[in-house]
């Protein structure tokens, strides 16, 4: 029996005075769950692999730390990365890496469990393990060691990371982490038979948890893959996601985590439906999390009443990928606002459809008061790159759009875009500017002043797996960085309407990195070790991002291979090349991604599954699943005012 | 009042009650920042559903208002804010409601309803204690010897400003080595000394930790790890060198008789 684990609380204490903002540190969030360790028996260690600030409001986190703290004899604590002035007096002083909640040490817990939204939370893991003392090769861990578990989007190809992990989950885990915790207590009660690879066997016969080791891979000799194969008979050739059906079943989070510290969103955040089926064919969380399943109206209601009286937040944020989209998202915005009028909370939608419907929406939640802000996103600036990418919109729908928000009142709407997408030429990337002077042009008349304003913000365009564009060429920074430039020269070209029109974009090459990283095999993980031993940490964070560590640790390691960075990122890949996440089943049927990157390059377009005839992507068949979505016909209720002080029992 | 220009119509409920409160800050919350603190009192407010009322304007405030607050990362128990309220309520339920809406750590200790004269103006000085782990209670005493024999002691800090030189001896009215610091003993070898000190408010303000650069400039004292520093007390300083929890005066204005 493992002893019980104690604070590293008081050596921390002594290092919290030298480094900034010590408070993301200490825990004691309203929300925060400490347990008597001694009186459970599976033990998580759940990390958001950046910085508190941002890590702490991850929905995903919050979901699993709840419905695992709801069993009886199950434990979970929060791990963040810690700031390089952290890291380096924690290395100094032997303080390893700890739980926010109870600054128990993570080596201590039956599985370390990572989420990662994004790859550029790698080199992070690293760090974390290191300071864990957890060895950072699966290979090299031993029955002391936590399971290390990948999550989150990334974990759809989680090959740059497979040395380094034991085993990842794709798709939603409300179920998955209870079904895991089920398999760690049976073995654990059965005095851990087998050891470490029993249990990691047992883990890979649910056939939807991926444990790397069990695959081997081969490779051409030009450096293509010929198969990923299972190196025991006892592991299935697939490993499918999870998919949470009835999310009025799991309605999480119920007591959201309210920071002391200031993080990047101070709200209540609500999902109102996972999955889309909008087709966008850029978009991987619409991929890989279809299909639609909505929550309904009462039940959305419901969790943001309780979510406000139990957090204190002021703001909601009604959250999904296409929130407008709901099927009864007009009741619920009329509904929640009559309830919520003249008490200073404010509602939100992330808004990018781009309709006058969505308009509609934002009037109807900015009754009592507060207006916030408009973001469409036609992602493509010209009709044809936008029948590219399925993003059904034409140039007259969003003139209409801006313009009917300009009448109704607000000042300034955002534009997002991306460069960089397949087929894109200067062309398609100058008629942002176009749009942009139009929609300036046409919202001074409409709104009768010369006080309006648009920001067009530019996102560099990475193929991500389990989409069409997976076998996508990326385009070159340079070329990205020069079409953005000609673009901002374009905006600038009529300074009457360019003073109106703000502009961000971001610079090519952290994309072409992050292609690397979401389109890698096994062999990008040496390049990501090589990058966090010369120092690379929070590759999401422009300050610390190091582009020339990468290209430069890419050259080191990559050559033994024979293949580079381009290689992985700015080639084409062919129709027959196995891809390093073919043996993963997002569900989407590999003949239908390939014929919609066909339609792609044709231009033709692919309506919504909701609306017309299923387009057979093989999501629903293959897991099993359907859509789900009202309307229920219910509509919510005022609230009855509280008028006494909440004093405990 | 006259009518103020580009008001909301409508406007905000007015103030009917004010209440004064006092709150400690302690163990590991002791690192919330003064934002941090204001930005969970504020939560806290919407969780324990307490009447606040807001200022007028476009984006309207909750009526709070703080007394001067200790430094990120230093413990408090004696911490004042006061806020306006649009409805009367009890201050022992209001302090029961809002203690159980902040997280433990953040404890409200005291409410009383608001009396005459200003919070502000009933606190001069704080009293704190300095806990230096590995110090030797006979080391720190003779820093404290060689800091109170003194008139001026220039220390330096960095402060919005830049680096500022400023003298940390006057505004301390007094300062020892408390009997309770621990002494190095075969048993335990780790020794403690604890500094009592109180320091009136002056400006610059003199924070502990200048009395510690202080004790640094005089007698070259270095505490190998970081003192733990508490507020234990703040109000006004009595020529007795006592001090008065500046509530005493709304409590006796509350009393009948």
């Amino acid at each position: 029996m493992p002893m019980s684990v104690s604070s590293v609380f008081p050596q921390l204490e002594q290092l919290l005075p030298r480094v900034s903002k010590p408070i993301q540190y200490v825990g004691g969030e309203l929300g925060a769950v400490v347990k008597d360790w001694d009186a459970t028996t599976v033990r998580w260690a759940l990390m958001y692999p950046d910085a508190y600030e941002v890590g702490l409001p991850n929905q995903g986190v919050q979901i699993l730390y709840e419905v695992l703290n709801e069993q009886e004899d199950v434990l979970a604590e929060r791990t963040y990365a810690v700031w390089p002035d952290l890291e380096a007096l924690m290395k100094e002083n032997g303080v390893p890496q700890f739980t926010v909640d109870a600054h128990r040490p993570v080596k201590a817990f039956d599985v370390f469990g990572i989420s990662f939204a994004t790859e550029l939370g790698y080199t992070n893991m690293l760090s974390a393990l290191e300071l864990a003392g957890i060895p950072l090769n699966s290979a090299d861990r031993g029955l002391d060691d936590p399971i290390v578990l990948a999550g989150g989007h990334a974990s759809f190809n989680p090959e740059p990371i497979a040395d380094f992990i034991d085993a990842a989950v794709l798709g939603d885990g409300e179920e998955a982490v209870l079904e895991i915790t089920g398999i760690i207590r049976e073995w654990k009660e059965e005095g851990s038979p087998g050891g470490r690879d029993e249990l990691l066997l047992r883990l890979a016969r649910t056939e939807s948890i991926y444990v790397p080791r069990f695959y081997d891979v081969d490779y051409l000799p030009d450096g293509r893959i010929q198969r990923v194969v299972p190196n025991r008979p006892d592991v299935p050739f697939r490993v499918a996601k999870r998919t949470t059906m009835d999310l009025d079943a799991w309605p999480y989070p119920k007591k959201p985590l309210v920071p002391l510290a200031e993080t990047v969103h101070e709200r209540y955040a609500v999902e109102i439906f996972r999955g889309c089926t909008r087709g966008c064919r850029f978009c991987q969380a619409g991929m890989i999390t279809r299909p639609v399943r909505e929550r309904s109206i009462t039940t959305v209601g419901q969790m943001i009443k309780e979510g406000l009286e139990y957090s204190g937040f002021s703001e909601v944020g009604l959250l999904s990928l296409s929130s407008a989209d709901h099927s009864e998202i007009g009741d619920m915005c009329s509904g929640l606002a009559e309830q919520y009028e003249g008490t200073n909370v404010s509602l939100s939608l992330p808004s990018t459809r781009v309709d006058a419907f969505n308009i509609d929406l934002a009037q109807e939640l900015s009754k009592n008061g507060r207006r916030t802000g408009l973001t469409f996103a036609p992602e493509g600036g010209s009709e044809r790159i936008r029948k590219v990418i399925n993003k059904m919109v034409t140039k007259e729908d969003l003139i209409r759009t801006v313009v009917t928000a300009y009448t109704n009142g607000w000042r300034q709407v955002k534009l997002y875009f991306m460069c960089g997408l397949p087929t894109e030429t200067d062309e398609d990337v100058l008629e942002i500017a176009q749009m942009a002077h139009e929609v300036i042009r046409a919202g001074r008349e409409a709104a009768g002043t010369k006080d309006i304003r648009c920001t067009v913000s530019i996102g560099g365009f990475v193929p991500k797996p389990h989409t069409p564009f997976q076998w996508a060429a990326m385009e070159r920074p340079e070329v990205i960085d020069a079409r953005l430039k000609m673009l901002k020269q374009e905006i600038n070209s009529d300074r009457g309407l360019g003073r109106a029109i703000g502009y961000r974009y971001h610079d090519g090459e952290p994309s072409l990195i992050e292609g690397l990283l979401s389109r890698g095999d096994r062999r990008v993980g040496a390049v990501i070790r090589r990058v966090w031993e010369k120092g690379g940490r929070f590759d999401g964070w422009s300050e610390h991002f190091s582009y020339a560590r990468w290209v430069e640790s890419c050259a080191e390691v990559l050559p033994q291979f024979g293949v580079d960075l381009d290689w992985f990122t700015t080639r084409e890949r062919e129709q027959a090349e196995v891809l390093p996440w073919d043996h993963l089943d997002s569900g989407l049927d590999k003949d239908w991604l390939w014929q919609d990157w066909q339609d792609s390059l044709t231009e033709y377009e692919q309506p919504d599954c909701r609306w017309t005839p299923c387009f057979d992507c093989g999501v629903c068949p293959s897991m099993d699943t359907e859509i789900q979505i009202g309307p229920t016909g219910k509509k919510l209720l005022p609230l009855t005012p509280v008028n006494s002080l909440r004093v405990p029992a | 009042m006259g009518a103020t220009k580009n008001q909301p119509v409508g406007g905000q409920a007015p103030v009917v009650q004010r209440v004064r409160i006092r709150y400690a800050k302690r163990g590991p919350l002791r690192f919330t920042s003064h934002r941090d603190f204001a930005r969970a009192f504020e939560r806290a407010l919407r969780r324990a559903a307490v009447p606040i009322a807001f200022s007028q304007g476009f984006t309207p405030h909750p009526k709070i208002s703080y007394a001067s607050a200790a430094p990120t990362g230093v413990g408090s128990e004696a911490e004042y804010l006061e806020i306006g309220l649009q409805a009367e309520v009890d201050p022992g339920q209001l302090r029961l409601a809002l203690d159980a809406a902040l997280s433990p750590g953040l404890d409200v200790l005291d409410a009383v309803v608001a009396g005459p004269g200003s919070l502000a103006d009933r606190i001069d000085a704080s009293s704190w204690r300095l806990e230096l782990p590995a110090v030797d209670p006979a080391e720190a005493e003779a820093a404290v010897k060689a800091f109170t024999a003194l008139d001026e002691v220039l220390v330096e800090r960095m402060t919005k400003q830049g680096r500022r030189s400023f003298d940390a001896r006057q505004a301390v009215t007094h300062i020892s080595v408390s009997d309770q610091s621990v002494v190095p003993s075969e048993a335990d070898g780790t020794p403690c000394a604890i500094i009592d000190l109180v320091v009136r408010q002056v400006t610059p303000a003199v924070r502990p930790d200048d009395v510690l650069s202080g004790l640094r400039v005089a007698a070259g004292l270095e505490p190998p790890v970081p003192p733990r520093v508490t507020r234990l007390a703040q109000g006004t300083l009595t020529a007795q060198g006592e001090i008065v929890d500046p509530l005493d005066a709304d409590r006796e204005t509350a009393l009948p008789g």
